[in-house]
């Protein structure tokens, strides 16, 4: 299905990945995906699966993705980022791409840290959660992603889903998918894993993105 | 609708036009004095021909991404912006520099730092140049007249598509604004546009390179096809050049005045002469070093503190040891009577 994958041995990311290409094999749409990729850990899904991808710039994936859009709305235009790249550095182009309702797929891979770089804080750092940049803990609520866009686009499909929710991810994805289809702006944000910055291992892994879900609950919004 | 070559036209609306001309089918942008008759007069031409689109958006930022998400679907896109914009666009320009997309942009000089002032400057030449985190491989094109900004405007386009580096078309508010008869010159072919990425090709396309020698080798080539693309794209006017002692250089708008300037000054039975170079980068640099043999003085005229005097220093060949004086005058207009006066 895919090339060697460049994610660090346990991360979630390869799991929403092989998800959505699942999902585009099942609706025969393999030729019909684009995906584009913020810079983050997302950049390394460049070459991680046999459909159209490139990389663009950190915060700028969902710009680009509405201009690809506009130019071949008859493809699926799907944009891949984290947490910072859609909540901090490029919340103003996802706030506006939700405003003004454009098909494209925004798909938020949220591990609550800055990953690529180590693990400093993020929009989506949870209340007393200690990072390399918040070493007595974080001092604030994160930004919840379901309720910012839903604010500015009632027509959008928001969900929020988790790597240890498979069956769940796969028809938030599906139903993303079809929201696109149908003219409208799509979002899902997928609780990750990420052992290296979380220095957690095994059935860990599976406790914290399940206390994950007090600050984040999974479901459609 | 037939196409009238003569007509009484704002620079604005002749980049309108020429956009038009040239089958670009989308622009992306972000109001800006004193550039943002382009994205107004665009739209106009949207409703009149529905095969047009544009967005207005949140910031000069999404407008320089929608434009690099446009060109990898295949739609001849640009935009338009100024000063501020100018930095903010970068972000895109450079992603256009590291994946050779043929990103146009229209960049209306204003007055700088900061928001400066908004109307005139020449003090966004190194910026069009030089404004991204690499080595400034791009198409930058200086016109001078109203006339000039429409055939070069035209000419990005299909520089872009064939060439595939960023570029620029580099002007500014007062040649913008001028209205005045223009006679358009509307023949030629266009490029047809090709998308990087579609339902036909299965690519995977990076700019983020894992080992430093991979990211040195893709820049050597770039910089081949660059040197290769010099040789055909280079632009410049010489003016009264004769066997004169002494050498004004300077471009855009300014270039327009120094051309007045010249037939003044050979009026009075002076030996001055106009090189003006069209294309800022790549610069006419041999053409330049040939024309220097026989002068005496070179004197830089330009709106900004030497941006254009760095251009010439760095093209001069060494054996070209040759007195440089200029008149500098930052975000100021220049008119033909001081051009003159240096000469006294």
């Amino acid at each position: 299905m895919s090339k060697d994958s460049k994610f660090c041995p346990g991360c979630g990311q390869t799991m929403i990945l092989q998800t959505l290409y699942r999902i585009l094999q099942e609706q025969k749409s393999e030729e019909k995906a684009v995906l584009g990729l913020d810079i983050g850990c997302s950049l390394l899904a460049w070459d991680f699966l046999p459909i159209n991808t490139f990389q663009t710039h950190h915060g700028r994936v969902t710009a680009t993705m509405v201009g690809f859009n506009r130019a071949r709305p008859d493809l699926l235009s799907f944009a891949y980022t984290g947490d910072g790249g859609a909540y901090a550095i490029g919340l103003q182009s996802l706030l506006w791409a939700a405003k003004r309702n454009d098909p494209v797929t925004v798909i938020v891979a949220n591990n609550a840290v800055y990953a690529m770089t180590g693990g400093q804080t993020a929009p989506t750092t949870m209340k007393d959660q200690k990072t390399d940049t918040s070493p007595s803990g974080y001092d604030a609520d994160p930004v919840d992603g379901m309720k910012l866009i839903r604010s500015v686009n009632e027509k959008a499909y928001l969900a929020r889903g988790a790597v240890n929710e498979m069956k769940d991810m796969k028809m938030y994805l599906e139903k993303a998918i079809q929201a696109q289809r149908d003219g409208n702006f799509a979002m899902v944000e997928i609780l990750s894993f990420c052992p290296t910055n979380w220095r957690v291992k095994g059935k860990e892994m599976i406790e914290y993105v399940d206390n994950m879900k007090t600050a984040f609950p999974t479901g459609e919004f | 609708m037939e196409k009238v070559n003569k007509q009484f036209l704002t620079g604005h609306e002749v980049v309108v036009q020429a956009c038009v001309d040239a089958e670009a089918t989308h622009m992306f942008g972000y109001p800006i004095t004193p550039g943002t008759e382009i994205l107004s007069g665009w739209i106009k031409k949207c409703q009149e021909d529905k095969k047009l689109h544009f967005l207005q958006t949140e910031d000069e930022i999404a407008a320089g991404f929608t434009v690099c998400g446009a060109l990898m679907a295949g739609s001849k896109a640009f935009t338009a912006t100024a000063g501020p914009g100018t930095v903010l666009m970068q972000d895109a320009m450079g992603m256009a520099d590291g994946m050779r997309l043929p990103f146009v942009t229209i960049i209306a000089q204003r007055g700088g730092p900061s928001s400066g002032t908004v109307i005139y400057s020449q003090q966004e030449v190194n910026l069009a140049i030089h404004g991204g985190n690499g080595e400034g491989l791009r198409l930058v094109f200086s016109p001078s007249t109203v006339e000039e900004l429409y055939r070069l405007t035209r000419k990005a386009f299909n520089d872009a598509w064939t060439y595939r580096f960023p570029t620029v078309v580099l002007t500014d508010g007062y040649l913008l604004k001028t209205k005045q008869d223009v006679t358009l010159d509307f023949a030629g072919e266009n490029v047809e546009p090709k998308p990087l990425v579609s339902e036909h090709t299965q690519k995977n396309i990076r700019n983020i390179y894992t080992f430093e020698q991979e990211l040195m080798d893709e820049l050597e080539n770039q910089k081949k096809d660059f040197d290769e693309m010099a040789k055909t794209v280079t632009e410049f006017e010489s003016y009264k050049v004769e066997s004169c002692e002494e050498l004004i250089i300077a471009h855009g708008i300014v270039g327009a005045a120094a051309r007045d300037a010249v037939d003044e000054l050979q009026a009075q039975g002076k030996s001055v002469g106009l090189f003006r170079p069209i294309t800022l980068s790549p610069f006419p640099k041999d053409e330049l070093n040939k024309l220097v043999k026989g002068v005496n003085k070179i004197m830089i005229v330009e709106s900004s503190m030497g941006q254009l005097r760095d251009l010439v220093k760095q093209s001069l060949e060494v054996e070209n040891k040759i007195k440089i004086e200029g008149l500098y005058k930052p975000a100021v207009g220049i008119e033909v009577e001081e051009i003159v006066e240096l000469f006294k």
